[in-house]
């Protein structure tokens, strides 16, 4: 595996992180207007995109707390949503091998988005590394302005889906593994995991589909996997 | 609030406590890239296909087909992104889907 990237490389995989930090941070416009709608303060849903950062458990924080239900449901349901980030800083541990301060960082920058962009640009350790930080540092800069204002002009784009913006979210992550997808085990993994979250939805609790869909994706992957697994040429992960 | 922050982030930390040994097994590589597929795939269907508890085809449903058009004809990552959200939205101001 070469380790080199050129200033080209570098320059695009910054501009894709920007992009999806722009993108993420009109998201946010949205999370601020729900949640100080939902009856928090402009300073607790501040502190929701500085500190928990990971949007989706802050979206069902507030809808819950908004709705009536109990903190320790509220903390329950986010825990669950946020509990994949697990799996994902897995995956980044093994590729940033951080110490020290930057473990900390990282594991706070670690979302969807932030692993998703390392795992599309990981012909090179160098080029992963340099898509995940940037990735992570954009978002999150983007993420907490679009909150506040959001929060402060509450209503300015209470509806993120009249620009469209329920798409980008799905269109985002699919050319993010996009590069993935080209091997018949890798879609075998693609098309398992997006049925089964989608089966399960109507019948567990949010936040389970998606652990189920990940578990089965992993499973089908693995056992795709096995032949040459025995022969022990899992030296190539690709 | 701040102990679901709190929580959330021991989540995010907690992978990265497996030791380095583990990180190297041939296996546990394969594994630690099907994982971010396998997940954002689930998201990819969860995003696109249902609306809380529901499962629902809506105007997401033209905008990922855009997406995966676009993918295929290698338009920039970004193009991709903002092609599905365009259209998405355009899907939606003519009143085709909701």
């Amino acid at each position: 595996m070469s380790d080199e990237l050129n200033e080209v490389q570098r320059r695009s995989i910054r501009r894709d992180a920007i992009g999806l930090g722009i993108g993420t941070g009109a998201y946010a416009l949205s999370f601020g207007a729900l949640s100080v709608s939902a009856g928090l303060s402009i300073w607790q849903t501040q502190a929701l995109s500085l500190l928990m950062f990971t949007g989706a458990s802050q979206f069902a924080l507030i809808a819950i707390l908004g709705a009536g239900g109990g903190a320790v449901v509220a903390i329950a349901t986010a825990a669950l949503i946020g509990s994949r980030n697990a799996f994902y800083s897995v995956t980044m541990a093994s590729v940033l091998r951080p110490r020290g301060w930057r473990r900390l960082a990282a594991a706070q920058l670690t979302i969807d988005e932030s692993t998703g962009m390392a795992v599309g640009h990981d012909e090179t350790n160098a080029g992963a590394r340099l898509a995940f930080w940037s990735t992570g540092v954009a978002i999150f800069i983007c993420w907490n302005i679009g909150t506040l204002i959001g929060a402060v002009g509450a209503g300015l784009l209470d509806d993120p889906a009249v620009l469209g913006l329920d798409a980008a979210g799905p269109a985002a992550f699919l050319a993010l593994i996009w590069p993935r997808l080209t091997s018949w085990p890798m879609r075998a993994v693609f098309v398992v995991s997006l049925v089964t979250a989608v089966a399960f939805t109507p019948f567990l609790p949010p936040g389970i589909p998606v652990l189920i869909a990940g578990a089965a994706g992993v499973a089908i992957g693995l056992l795709l996997a096995l032949p040459e697994l025995r022969r022990g040429t899992g030296g190539d992960a690709a | 609030m701040i102990a679901a922050s709190i929580v959330c982030y021991g989540i995010k930390l907690a992978g990265y406590s497996v030791p380095q040994r583990w990180l190297d097994q041939p296996v546990t590589q394969r594994i630690t890239v099907l994982i971010p597929v396998a997940l954002l795939s689930a998201l990819v269907g969860l995003w696109t296909f249902t609306s809380g508890q529901t499962v629902e085809v809506d105007a997401r449903v033209v905008g990922l087909a855009t997406a995966v058009i676009l993918l295929l004809v290698r338009a920039p990552f970004l193009v991709v992104i903002l092609g599905a959200a365009f259209i998405t939205a355009g899907v939606r101001a003519l009143g085709w889907l909701p």
